[in-house]
């Protein structure tokens, strides 16, 4: 925790303590913590002057900021048009079955977490994944099985098990 | 223009007037070594997706493994999208002029040897006509390109947006320095005004009259007034504000600079979609060089004026493209919008006189201003002038990003620019606007694009996003579709939008699902009237939009899934069914093996079979069968 405690105390030199700053402390505490924790949401809110309440209440507002901790990788499926028309939702459901969760949610393991996105710029290439922000295009179920295998394999020499995909 | 790779200047010198960047511009242009072979790599979104990172790192170790001489050293430069996205990544080679697609980086040592060492054209890469068969050389003679204007996406491509003196090489700043040193502000808002020039973020509002509006309330109030800029391109499946944004971020700067010397403004905003990490990471870039050189911060060029502007990242909400929501965000609070009583250009930012226009609007103002009014005014149509950039994308060959001159007819954009559509068939309708817009059948297809033409139609231009849908496409889920999406942004203030649209996207899960009434449909136009006469914000009223454009176009495919209950083109679930063609069906067990279900039967070589029963309708059979076998009903 000490350790988070720094990287937002170093955030929060970065920014006046006014209320203008709230989105933007946000933004870089869940950019370097990964999600917003009740610790760094109370410093934030006192560091921009603003009422917890606020503060939570512009933290729920955004759909990006998220409140609990992500799963070691993220999977963001794209739902924008193109990507809706060339089957996003059937891509979104494969995923769901695959790794054994809903959309938003984050396996037991803390490995996969799933998410949906609206288009990511490469419309063109859709439908579109992107795996830890990297680009995975004209995805197909077979893909999918690929990409997810990789990221299993990666991890199988360091850890036992693994998410069984 | 140049090449990247000649050291210009060791340390940045403020350009004190007009003259200063005359100068500077010689000065790069000079440096540029016509004979020196330059390559372009497209580094827009889906390039990158498609790998040209890996390739221009590719071309690099090329250049320096294979002994090519120093006199032909190419300069390798990223560039912003180039256009063709679904053929990329994109190669542009000087001074050749070679136009190569799909290209990965297996094919760097092959371009270096032959085009660079040898002078000769990679034939394997070029564009090939697909109907035709007819090879390409050129940019300028392929189709897509041919037929476009080219003037807000001009140097999209063609440049580094991450180095200004490229900029400057190609005129950028120099409708500043004329404004600067020619005009006074109110000339510029009188240019801006006589070219018709109207807001390119979706209601086409006269971008003139917006400042001469400000104007007014200044004259009220005062100033502080701000200038800001709408990146937010909320559409989902628009990206032509980010291709602006990340290809040519100074034509956006010196847009904005030119707008806040017309109002007198010293401090600007660019709100800009958090999804677009390069359109930020490139506009701050551009910032800073600008600063540098003395075109923003305190005295520009020289003169008394000063003005600075600062980024906001959006964080994922909609309706923070709506202008009194986008004030609220920047202000650092949750993005609701407000009542209008009170415009915006009077009350906006910190209650003051704003300016807000996207980004598109603010990338022509430097050219109207620098080639003046009349000129800007030929282009396009008398009520709609200029161009509009459009992302064209769905069932189209074609996919990309496309510029045409206001009028344009429908048909033009999407057979002659798109190429039509795969197989050849017509298309069953264009989606225009996004979740605002609406559906526009094959048989207006010689509908002109512009604001008022689209209006009249039941669409709207929206911000641009072109969606080619064809006989597979339903417009019973596609009107879902927008209705879920403004369901989940809508945010939540005024009930007609909370709860109508609910409603509405009920009634359309219905029909999904085969067990919605004819008389819904009349429910679902009564329901769309009161969320258009209610709800606050154009969220709320402009929602209705897709489903009423496709109830009026395409009545007979919403009556089939209500009385028939069959969805005609395949997609809704659970009205379709998976069948093999024996026929068709070679028996090579592909499918057998990826059914998440193990609902598929057969012997190896003999006819397969699915199990009604146990299918879920993922389609990932249909997906998998290299013959074609896989058949929706
Ligand atoms: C829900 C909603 C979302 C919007 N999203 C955007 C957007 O993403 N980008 C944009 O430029 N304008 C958007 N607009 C339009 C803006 O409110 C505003 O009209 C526009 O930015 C003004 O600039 P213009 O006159 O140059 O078009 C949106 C409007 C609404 C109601
Ligand atoms: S119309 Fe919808 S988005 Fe707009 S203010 Fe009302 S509830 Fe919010
Ligand atoms: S819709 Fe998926 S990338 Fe644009
Ligand atoms: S991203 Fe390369 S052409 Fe559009």
């Amino acid at each position: 925790m000490s350790d988070q405690a720094d990287i937002i105390e170093e955030i929060m030199g970065r920014y006046p303590g006014k209320p203008e700053y709230l989105i933007f402390l946000l933004q870089d505490v869940q950019a370097d913590c990964g999600y917003i924790s009740p610790e760094a949401m109370n410093l934030i809110s006192e560091h921009a002057c603003v009422p917890i309440t606020q503060a939570y209440s512009v933290a729920t507002f955004y759909q990006s900021f998220r409140l609990e901790p992500k799963g070691e990788h993220e999977v963001r499926v794209c739902l924008g048009t193109a990507c809706h028309l060339k089957g996003g939702q059937r891509i979104v459901e494969e995923l769901e079955r695959k790794l054994n969760i809903s959309a938003g949610d984050t396996t037991e393991d803390m490995m996969f977490t799933l998410n949906s996105v609206n288009c990511v710029g490469a419309c063109a290439l859709s439908p579109v994944i992107l795996v830890d922000g990297k680009y995975e295009t004209n995805i197909t179920a077979n893909k999918i099985e690929k990409i997810l295998k990789q990221i299993n394999n990666e991890h199988a020499g360091y850890s036992e098990g693994g998410t069984n995909v | 223009m140049f090449n990247g790779n000649v050291a210009l200047k060791t340390e940045v010198n403020r350009l004190n007037s007009h003259t200063d960047l005359n100068d500077f511009r010689q000065q790069i242009l000079d440096s540029y070594d016509p004979d020196r072979p330059e390559i372009l790599v497209c580094h827009g979104t889906g390039c990158i997706a498609n790998g040209s990172v890996e390739l221009t790192q590719a071309l690099k170790k090329a250049c320096q493994t294979m002994g090519v001489d120093a006199k032909i050293m190419p300069g390798i430069k990223s560039t912003g999208c180039q256009g063709l996205c679904s053929k990329g990544p994109l190669v542009h080679i000087k001074p050749h002029g070679l136009f190569y697609q799909r290209v990965k980086a297996k094919n760097a040592e092959e371009i270096i040897q032959k085009t660079i060492i040898e002078n000769k054209p990679v034939k394997h890469l070029l564009y090939k006509d697909p109907q035709t068969g007819e090879l390409f050389h050129k940019e300028e003679d392929i189709p897509f390109y041919k037929k476009q204007k080219r003037y807000v996406l001009k140097n999209i491509g063609k440049i580094d947006p991450t180095r200004i003196e490229d900029k400057i090489a190609v005129g950028g700043y120099q409708a500043l320095a004329k404004a600067l040193t020619t005009m006074t502000p109110e000339q510029v808002v009188e240019q801006i005004t006589k070219s018709g020039l109207r807001g390119r973020g979706g209601a086409g509002f006269p971008t003139g009259r917006k400042w001469q509006g400000a104007l007014k309330a200044i004259e009220k109030k005062g100033r502080p007034v701000y200038v800001v800029v709408n990146g937010d391109e909320g559409d989902p499946g628009a990206f032509m504000d980010c291709a602006i944004m990340e290809g040519d971020p100074h034509a956006v700067l010196e847009g904005l600079i030119l707008g806040a010397y017309a109002l007198g403004a010293e401090m600007g905003y660019l709100y800009i979609r958090a999804e677009y990490p390069i359109a930020i990471k490139h506009l701050q870039i551009a910032m800073e060089q600008a600063k540098a050189y003395g075109l923003l911060g305190e005295n520009i060029l020289g003169s008394d004026f000063c003005f600075n502007a600062q980024i906001n990242r959006g964080a994922g909400a909609f309706v923070c493209g709506e202008s009194t929501a986008l004030f609220t965000s920047i202000e650092g609070k949750a993005g609701n919008p407000r009542p209008k009583y009170v415009r915006s250009v009077e009350e906006g930012l910190w209650g003051r006189p704003t300016v807000l226009n996207n980004v598109e609007t603010w990338a022509n103002v430097p050219m109207i201003v620098e080639n003046g009014a009349d000129w800007y005014a030929n282009i396009g149509v008398p009520k709609s002038t200029g161009t509009k950039v459009f992302c064209l994308v769905g069932k189209v060959n074609n996919v990309g990003l496309v510029e045409v001159p206001m009028g344009t007819p429908l048909a033009e954009i999407v057979e002659n620019i798109g190429g039509g559509l795969p197989g050849g068939a017509p298309f069953k309708a264009v989606q225009t606007g996004g979740p605002s817009g609406g559906c526009i059948p094959y048989h207006l297809k010689d509908l002109p694009v512009d604001f008022d033409s689209l209006t009249k139609a039941g669409a709207m231009m929206g911000s641009g996003a072109m969606i080619v849908m064809d006989d597979r496409d339903c417009v019973v889920d596609v009107a879902r579709y927008f209705l879920r999406f403004l369901e989940e942004e809508s945010c939540g203030k005024c009930l007609p939008c909370r709860l109508g649209l609910s409603r509405m996207r009920e009634i359309l899960d219905n029909f999904s699902h085969g067990c919605g009434e004819e008389k819904d449909i009349d429910d679902l136009m009564g329901l769309a009237q009161a969320i258009q006469d209610g709800a606050l914000c154009a969220l709320g009223s402009s929602a209705p939009n897709p489903c009423l454009t496709t109830i009026k176009f395409f009545k007979d495919e919403y009556i089939a899934h209500v009385r028939d209950q069959k969805c005609p083109a395949g997609v809704c679930k659970d009205l379709i069914t998976y069948s093999i063609d024996p026929e068709a069906c070679t028996g090579c067990m592909s499918c057998s093996r990826q059914c998440p279900q193990g609902c598929i039967s057969g012997e190896k070589k003999k006819p397969h079979a699915i199990d009604e029963s146990a299918c879920i309708r993922c389609g990932i059979c249909m997906e998998t069968c290299k013959f074609k076998a896989v058949i929706v009903r």
